[in-house]
């Protein structure tokens, strides 16, 4: 990751009709980011993104992408974006082939069969690529989704909401996607979700936003707090684990207990450090849970819930 | 611009529903040229039992020309409901299916899109109008054989030699050709106001009913407005079968339809432009 500025947002502002979607958003995403947009349904992600990528134009503020104005230079902006905009629609009485063909000629790219079955191969859609796309299930339309946003091979990819129908199974793909671009393929990644693991899992930085404005900003890890992570370790027998934990600094850190849930202030390391102590101890541990950080963060700053 | 506007033909010509007008065509034509095969010398002699008290017709009347010319008349109510089939799905249709999100994030101007798009309508517009000819007088004239083509007036009767014809045919599709374009340019710009193409089509529809019923009430006020409705001049391809033939009608007929498609189209891009895609 680089300084260097991908997307830059400046008091962004949208309204339709009376109501304001967006009120005088600021963000930056950098070079290399996998950049968290984060906020409850409702809260402008999808006003914003469709402002980022001009299907809406904004009431006012100012959107730059690649050091450019967005209103200017739309065309030349758009040749290195890739995006998915909520639900993944297509030409439901053409292929996936045909689909990516399309939409690879319309970005410009001399778009070969070989690139297409490349892009079809790594949402693992290769199978099925002579199939009308009205014949495929939500997930595997999902998946196409993110094909047609590499077909043309994107600095930034920009995603809405991508992992919104999948099943568990489809979303670990779609995030060990996300980690593969932005890893071996050092794409820049914008990523919008109401689902905060979703967030945590994949970004390295991020925004919240509520009613339209941002509420804090900054690199996942700082505002996670990762050395002071809540973990509720469950345990067969809480008196021998009180009495065991005697005399070390565990003890110390214990936060609360009751019945046979033992709340501990963890560094995140040392989550396994404990565990492996108990487990070395006799101590028959029946669960870890670790407190959904993110969410007590937003509840902190917001006092409301997803 | 050719890419898009091959893969915008590519996209019209893979729904079904392109092809309703052609099928709707090469059925109903034929049935009415069967229907003139049995009937149709007895309809003749009807239209023209006024003149036989003072004429005698000799030789081949019933032929595909005039069944052609018959067929032709039909433009005006039929064909611009087949034609808004398709141009009123051209934007709407994105619109329903999501895929303007598809669109207007690829690095391709929004008027490239639009232009596009009108030319394809415009295309299969002028392709329906071909097929209307390759059927009606291909078929007929294959059926009738050819002959003197009788045009009843309602203060004339002008009949073509069967060498003096084939040309006005030419012009005369032509510009039914350009009339249906102003239809798909009017459904072109109600399908960038909506999501659905339902509506636009039943826009456009009614939009040239009350157009023609406006034009037939013979009241003073609606009779200053007919000159500026387009539906006026959807027949003037009738005016290539008149003798002689007023060119200047032509032209201003010509001028006025290519100014509402101009106008149609522009105020399209005016509201393209200005639209969120929220769909």
């Amino acid at each position: 990751m680089t300084n260097d500025k991908i997307i830059e947002v400046q008091n962004l502002t949208k309204y339709f009709g009376d109501l304001c979607a967006v009120n005088n958003l600021n963000l930056n995403v950098y070079n290399g980011d996998v950049f968290g947009f984060l906020g409850p349904n409702g809260a402008g992600k999808s006003t914003t993104i469709r402002m980022l990528i001009s299907l809406i134009a904004p009431t006012d503020g100012n959107i730059k992408i690649f050091g450019k104005e967005l209103r200017i230079n739309r065309i030349e902006i758009l040749k290195k974006i890739g995006a998915i905009i909520e639900k993944p629609d297509f030409y439901g009485y053409l292929s996936a082939y045909k689909n990516l063909e399309i939409l690879g000629k319309l970005s410009q790219i001399d778009v070969t069969r070989n690139r297409i079955m490349e892009v079809l191969e790594l949402v693992g859609l290769e199978k099925r690529y002579k199939s009308k796309v009205k014949t495929y299930s939500f997930g595997m339309k999902q998946r196409l989704g993110l094909a047609q946003a590499l077909i043309h091979d994107p600095e930034l990819i920009i995603l809405d909401e991508p992992t919104t129908g999948l099943d568990p199974q489809g979303m670990k793909e779609v995030r060990d996607l996300i980690l593969f671009l932005s890893h071996e393929r050092k794409k820049t990644i914008f990523i919008s979700s109401h689902l905060l693991n979703e967030i945590e899992l994949v970004a390295n930085r991020m925004i919240i936003i509520d009613k339209g404005s941002a509420i804090v900003e900054g690199y996942v890890n700082d505002l996670l707090n990762v050395d002071n992570l809540k973990v509720t370790f469950e345990v067969k027998d809480t008196e021998k684990t009180k009495m065991i934990l005697q005399g070390t600094s565990w003890l110390n850190k214990i936060e609360s207990l009751a019945n046979n849930k033992i709340v501990f202030i963890l560094a995140n390391p040392e989550i396994s450090r404990l565990n492996k102590f108990m487990v070395e101890n006799g101590i028959e541990v029946d669960a870890i849970i670790p407190s959904r950080s993110l969410e007590q963060y937003f509840l902190n700053i917001t006092e409301k819930g997803f | 611009m050719l890419t898009l506007i091959k893969i915008e033909l590519y996209k019209i010509f893979k729904k079904w529903r392109t092809y309703i007008g052609f099928i709707a065509i090469a059925v109903l034509v034929p049935i009415i040229q069967l229907a003139m095969l049995s009937e149709g010398e007895r309809s003749l002699d009807f239209m023209t039992r006024n003149l036989q008290q003072s004429f005698v017709f000799v030789g081949n009347l019933l032929n595909g020309y005039l069944i052609s010319y018959i067929i032709l008349n039909s433009l005006v109510v039929h064909i611009p409901f087949l034609i808004t089939l398709v141009a009123a799905d051209l934007l709407a249709g994105e619109a329903t299916a999501g895929t303007y999100r598809l669109l207007i994030t690829r690095p391709v101007s929004r008027f490239k899109i639009l232009v596009s798009k009108f030319i394809s309508g415009i295309i299969y517009t002028n392709l329906l109008v071909l097929w209307l000819a390759i059927i009606s007088l291909g078929l007929g004239v294959f059926i009738f054989g050819v002959g003197e083509l009788i045009v009843i007036k309602s203060s004339s009767i002008v009949i073509f030699p069967k060498y003096d014809i084939l040309w006005r045919f030419l012009l005369g599709y032509m510009f039914a050709s350009l009339s249906m374009m102003v239809v798909a340019s009017l459904a072109f710009l109600f399908s960038s106001l909506v999501e659905n193409a339902i509506g636009p089509i039943v826009s456009t529809m009614a939009i040239i009913i009350v157009f023609l019923i406006i034009s037939a009430i013979d009241i003073d006020l609606f009779q200053k407005i007919k000159p500026f409705l387009f539906t006026n001049y959807m027949s003037s391809w009738r005016l290539f079968f008149d003798e002689p033939i007023d060119i200047s009608k032509i032209i201003d007929s010509t001028f006025i339809l290519v100014g509402h498609i101009i106008a149609f189209f522009g105020t399209t891009v005016y509201i393209f432009y200005k639209k969120d895609i929220l769909t």
